[in-house]
């Protein structure tokens, strides 16, 4: 219905017609160009195509070939399940830094798991999976309850679980990386299917799904109206507790999906090579359009999200830059995008 | 008497009843709203008895009182710190009383969540919206009620999107509400609008009781008249429309009963006929002992404040 249909409308039962910057404020009245630039996709997508080209002219077929763009999909897999689980807790105007200590208690775990079935073959590590997913789910609940029914802060309750479960994963594996890792396994991330790796071949096909629920279902709407006005969701009969707890038991699972992933990929429970999932998982989520202030994301905008960081990191090592730097610039690039999000959310108001 | 005090003419109560079995073919099953005939005749939808509220050392509701009947609006007013929105949390879920009893339709009724309002047939309509502001109107109308699709993939959890939208732009035109469903949120839309779609949801899903707290406080005078109107219309359609209000024209204007409460107490009672602004501030403000009609005190405790 257009804003004159509207109006008329109102006319006819007797209203006076809206203020003009009623319709002012509606995105149709405005040039393409300002509606384009007030997408949410807009920054995210700005940003990558700048990246690629930069460094397609910095270093030529190195970057932009084949392969490479192999282990770029390859690296932003990871990213990315952890991605999806915290844009689901942002959309809730939550947060989750524990995914990075998380991934690695669910890939310690799963090894434990696997260690005690025995054998290297498929059916040890689909046991080896569900161990990841419940550990991960675990400390997700557990989060989640602090959130929600203890009502603390959710930075400084994950906060805590980053140290607990970082700490855990110590004991749990005796101080050392636990590296005997099932054969059919480190195939996952060796061998292609349509000439992608299936590790991430898993991660783009289950950020799929986690985006269509999101957009389409019920499930999703609530995600949305708690990070929107969660006295809105309580008044509204939603049990804005409880879908909580979902929420963050949600973060957890892909946390521990991914450390299952990431033993697939790196042969390894690399203990001490996570400590920036967090930070890189977030920026995606916040680059893709997610809100701190809660009620807005999509997993659209996180799955480019996340491949900012790993084009970024990929495309340094390749010039020569030494990759400690592409710490240093995601962490700009993080503020940045919390900057960007604050902007867009002065506008809006 | 309901319908009498001023005619109103965007659409009929017959209107607002076959939107309304519309929608309980949808998902919900229930009666339908007893007919808008002997309003006089009626018994009341609900009755509160002797409402007690504390918060920590403060007695927010000391015993009050209050009644509503099925194709009416009764008026609760009060000054401020007489217990209107305490009464009006209690009534809606989100706050339960320390004492006193409540009986919707004879039935008791003692709602723990807002959830359980919302299955006796109550809605409400807060002061401050209680709109998801990035959802859209439809999504708003049918927040946590959503529609799902048929079959397996509703069972999945999947929502008919197009359908609530259709019946969300169909029950705004139907009450003179001008909010586009097409929008992705209600955020851009004017404090009328919005405060449209809120009544829009209440007077949608409330199968008995509408109560609404101060639903014209931020709107302009028109936005006021077609508030007024729609609150109208809904008693007319056979519910019983609670509206508590600071305005006194406002009241005067659409109310068939008023209900006027002081410091936790319920002080006196009027009909339209026997209200007035003079009445209604003595009443509020004290001074009711003088100027209320015998028959608004018969049950009050006397009528003494605290």
């Amino acid at each position: 219905m257009s804003p004159n249909a509207t109006e008329g409308r109102a006319a006819t039962a007797g209203a006076a017609t809206p203020p003009p910057d009623d319709i002012a404020r509606d995105g149709r009245g405005r040039p393409a160009l300002a509606r384009v630039v007030a997408n949410p996709l807009f920054a995210v997508v700005t940003g990558l195509i700048a990246l690629v080209i930069a460094f397609s002219i910095v270093n030529g077929s190195a970057f932009a070939s084949v392969d490479n763009v192999r282990n770029i999909t390859l690296d932003a897999a990871i990213t990315l399940v952890l991605a999806v689980g915290i844009t689901y807790v942002i959309v809730t105007a939550g947060f989750d830094l524990s995914v990075g200590s998380v991934l690695v208690f669910s890939g310690v775990f799963a090894m434990k798991v696997m260690g005690w079935v025995g054998g290297s073959s498929w059916p040890t590590a689909l046991l080896g999976l569900l161990g990841a997913l419940a550990a991960g789910g675990a400390w997700g609940a557990l989060n989640g309850w602090l959130v929600a029914y203890a009502r603390l802060n959710p930075i400084i309750v994950t906060l805590g679980s980053l140290g607990a479960a970082l700490g855990l994963s110590l004991v749990v594996a005796g101080g050392a990386d636990l590296v005997d890792v099932p054969a059919s396994m480190i195939d996952l991330g060796n061998e292609r299917v349509l000439g992608v790796p299936p590790v991430a071949l898993i991660a783009l096909v289950f950020a799929a799904v986690a985006g269509v629920v999101l957009a389409k279902t019920v499930f999703g709407r609530h995600t949305y109206a708690i990070g929107s006005s969660k006295e809105a969701a309580e008044r509204a009969g939603i049990a804005v507790e409880r879908h909580l707890v979902r929420i963050y038991l949600f973060s957890g699972a892909c946390a521990g999906l991914a450390g299952w992933l990431a033993l697939a990929r790196f042969s390894t429970t690399s203990i001490s090579g996570h400590s920036l999932d967090a930070l890189n998982a977030a920026t995606a989520a916040l680059l893709g359009g997610a809100s701190l202030y809660g009620g807005v994301g999509t997993i659209v905008g996180t799955v480019l999200g996340a491949f900012i960081p790993v084009v970024l990191a990929n495309g340094l090592v390749i010039g020569g830059v030494q990759s400690y730097w592409q710490q240093v610039v995601t962490g700009v690039v993080l503020v940045l995008a919390v900057y960007l999000d604050s902007e867009r959310r002065k506008r809006n108001e | 008497m309901a319908g009498t005090v001023v005619s109103y003419g965007t659409e009929s109560s017959n209107q607002v009843r076959e939107r309304r079995a519309r929608r309980a073919g949808g998902r919900m099953t229930d009666t339908p709203p007893p007919t808008a005939t002997d309003a006089g005749q009626r018994p009341p939808a609900l009755v509160a008895r002797g409402i007690v509220k504390r918060y920590g050392h403060v007695e927010a509701l000391k015993g009050a009182d209050f009644e509503c009947r099925a194709g009416e609006v009764t008026a609760l007013i009060g000054d401020n710190g007489a217990g209107k929105s305490t009464l009006v949390k209690i009534l809606s879920g989100t706050a339960l009383p320390d004492a006193g009893t409540i009986t919707v339709n004879g039935a008791e009724y003692r709602p723990d969540s807002p959830a359980a309002s919302h299955t006796a047939g109550i809605e409400t309509v807060y002061q401050d919206l209680a709109l998801a502001p990035d959802l859209g109107p439809a999504a708003n109308l049918f927040l946590g009620r959503e529609r799902r699709r048929a079959g397996l993939l509703g069972r999945l959890g999947f929502m008919d999107d197009r359908a609530m939208r259709d019946d969300a732009t169909r029950t705004f035109a139907e009450l003179g509400v001008t909010a586009d469903t097409s929008r992705a949120s209600v955020r851009a839309l004017s404090g009328g609008q919005r405060q449209g779609v809120a009544v829009a949801r209440a007077v949608a899903w409330g199968r008995s009781i509408v109560l609404l707290d101060e639903p014209t406080a931020a709107l302009g005078v028109v936005q006021t008249q077609n508030v007024l109107r729609l609150v109208r219309t809904v008693a007319d359609s056979g519910i019983a429309v609670v509206l508590i209000s600071h305005s006194m024209p406002d009241v005067l204007a659409v109310a068939d009963r008023i209900e006027v409460l002081r410091l936790g107490r319920r002080v006196a009672r009027f009909t339209r006929a026997e209200a007035s602004v003079d009445r209604l501030v003595a009443a509020m403000t004290g001074g009711a002992e003088a100027a209320a009609p015998a028959a608004g005190l018969a049950d009050i405790n006397g009528g003494h404040p605290a």
